[in-house]
């Protein structure tokens, strides 16, 4: 260290160091990491509250620590063997309901030629699918009811593979937690293993009969029929399986996650 | 205890127990946040051609929400509605439990019969209807507390059947199907307002009743009688 010379701005004498002693441990256990993730969380929490942290965030946490106890209390609702009812083909509504968080004029044009299914995270082949060897996969076909978060439901009638013979075909470690999906919008979405091994949690490629419209999720989208619409995205580019909790785009604005019915 | 020495008549009756008082209350929170909430869930997908105004329903700041994320604030109300589902549930219970188990049902709800409504309304309307004994519920009060009593049970059950139409498929069924249960569980909590109007406007017309269901004790009623 340099002496100290002597200047008009500088003080006489040295800065009292006595509440750095007294505060030593504290001054120690003060980690840059530690402190960059806290405040990371308390800047994505401001995000998240859309508030000012101070007057909220107290209500938020208990708030976002129930919908984690509701996720929990669902997952012990959920049956993996309880169907969700079929109908009759009379009863298939023709277009469906459209819906996304943005205009139906900005869906995205997909082409299926140079279009792959990325695959992610605890898989044994990684090798990305293109649609002609996903349409080559056995289908089957539902005709379930779908619910929507808004409160509105319909019948449709969907056509794919089913997810679970898909996470066996291509190794998936099915006791991992999560299958997570990312879309070409930015939309995405997770759900848990167990709904996903369910025999109606489907990859879908046609809807009533014909493939899938752009609008409606082309080349595949995710039909989960034991959840909530929102809970199957669309326009699927990537899946992830996962013991890591991936969120999701509605999951992310304070939408319940597991949000099964 | 300097009222223990008091004949037993002139004691202060504890006419709403503890119990009672406390649910009495948490319930009234359970019922804003559910009712709140659940205008602005309504919204999103209106079962009638009209909305709440969003500065009246509960869930965050709406516009906040619409900047942000491009969300109706749809997620704050489903937020508050699935945590304050378990107060109103919970709560529910331990006020139904206690009543059941202590027979104070029975004994407060019951009987209603035809003459003593016609009676009763008769003196309402003529403004002849006794206040004077709050431990006795009037005919048309019975009713119309059982009947609240019976919304309850049925906005949870409603409730369950919208949360759950897969795996309780045989409760939604019992509501002609999934549109049949927001119907009923709407009409529920139309009930609920409609009786709270009537409920908060006759505590305000006698106080001695809001004191009542605070302390417990129902202040002397002649007391009242030489005020008016």
């Amino acid at each position: 260290m340099r002496s100290p010379t002597p200047s008009l701005h500088r003080p006489a004498e040295s800065i009292d160091q006595t509440v750095l002693h007294e505060n030593r441990k504290l001054v120690q256990s003060i980690g840059r990491r530690g402190f960059l993730r806290g405040a990371v969380s308390l800047g994505a929490l401001t995000m998240l509250t859309g508030c000012d942290v101070t007057n909220k965030g107290g209500v938020q946490s208990v708030l976002r620590a129930m919908s984690a106890w509701n996720d929990r209390v669902q997952a012990f609702l959920f049956s993996p063997t309880r169907l969700a009812r079929e109908y009759p083909a009379s009863k298939v509504v023709r277009p469906p309901r459209w819906n996304a968080f943005y205009g139906r004029e900005m869906v995205k044009d997909i082409d299926p030629s140079t279009w792959k299914l990325e695959l992610a995270g605890l898989i044994g082949d990684k090798r990305p699918w293109a649609l002609r060897e996903i349409h080559a996969l056995p289908e089957v076909t539902q005709r379930t009811r779908h619910v929507c978060v808004e409160g509105w439901d319909y019948i449709g009638e969907w056509t794919g593979v089913p997810l679970k013979l898909f996470l066996e075909r291509i190794g998936a470690d099915l006791t991992a937690k999560y299958v997570g999906f990312k879309c070409i919008d930015g939309y995405s979405g997770s759900i848990d293993m167990a709904s996903a091994l369910h025999a109606q949690t489907q990859l879908t490629t046609k809807y009533g009969g014909e493939v899938l419209h752009k609008d409606f999720g082309f080349p595949i989208r995710l039909r989960v029929a034991t959840k909530l619409g929102f809970k199957s995205p669309k326009q699927i580019v990537a899946m992830e399986v996962t013991n890591t909790y991936p969120g999701g785009y509605w999951e992310n604005r304070r939408y319940n996650w597991f949000s099964g019915i | 205890m300097a009222t223990m020495s008091l004949p037993a008549e002139q004691r202060p009756r504890k006419i709403q127990p503890l119990t009672v008082r406390i649910t009495h209350w948490v319930n009234a929170i359970a019922m804003f946040i559910m009712i709140g909430s659940g205008w602005r869930i309504f919204n999103d997908s209106p079962l009638f051609p009209f909305i709440f105004h969003p500065d009246i329903t509960l869930g965050g700041d709406v516009y906040l929400s619409q900047q942000l994320w491009q969300d109706s604030g749809m997620g704050g109300a489903l937020q508050w509605h699935f945590a304050g589902m378990w107060l109103l549930v919970l709560n529910g219970l331990v006020y139904f439990g206690y009543n059941i188990a202590t027979g104070r049902f029975a004994m407060k709800l019951l009987p209603v019969t035809v003459k003593g409504l016609i009676g009763d309304i008769r003196d309402a309307l003529s403004l002849k209807l006794s206040h004077d004994n709050l431990n006795v519920y009037n005919n048309v009060q019975r009713l119309l507390y059982i009947g609240v009593l019976a919304l309850g049970v049925l906005v949870v059950l409603s409730g369950l059947a919208i949360w759950k139409p897969v795996q309780l498929w045989w409760l939604t069924d019992l509501f002609y199907g999934f549109q049949g249960a927001r119907w009923v569980h709407f009409l529920c909590m139309s009930g609920f307002v409609l009786f709270l109007v009537v409920h908060v406007v006759l505590a305000i017309i006698v106080p001695r009743t809001i004191l009542t269901m605070i302390t417990g004790n129902a202040p002397p009623a002649h007391d009242d009688k030489q005020k008016e």
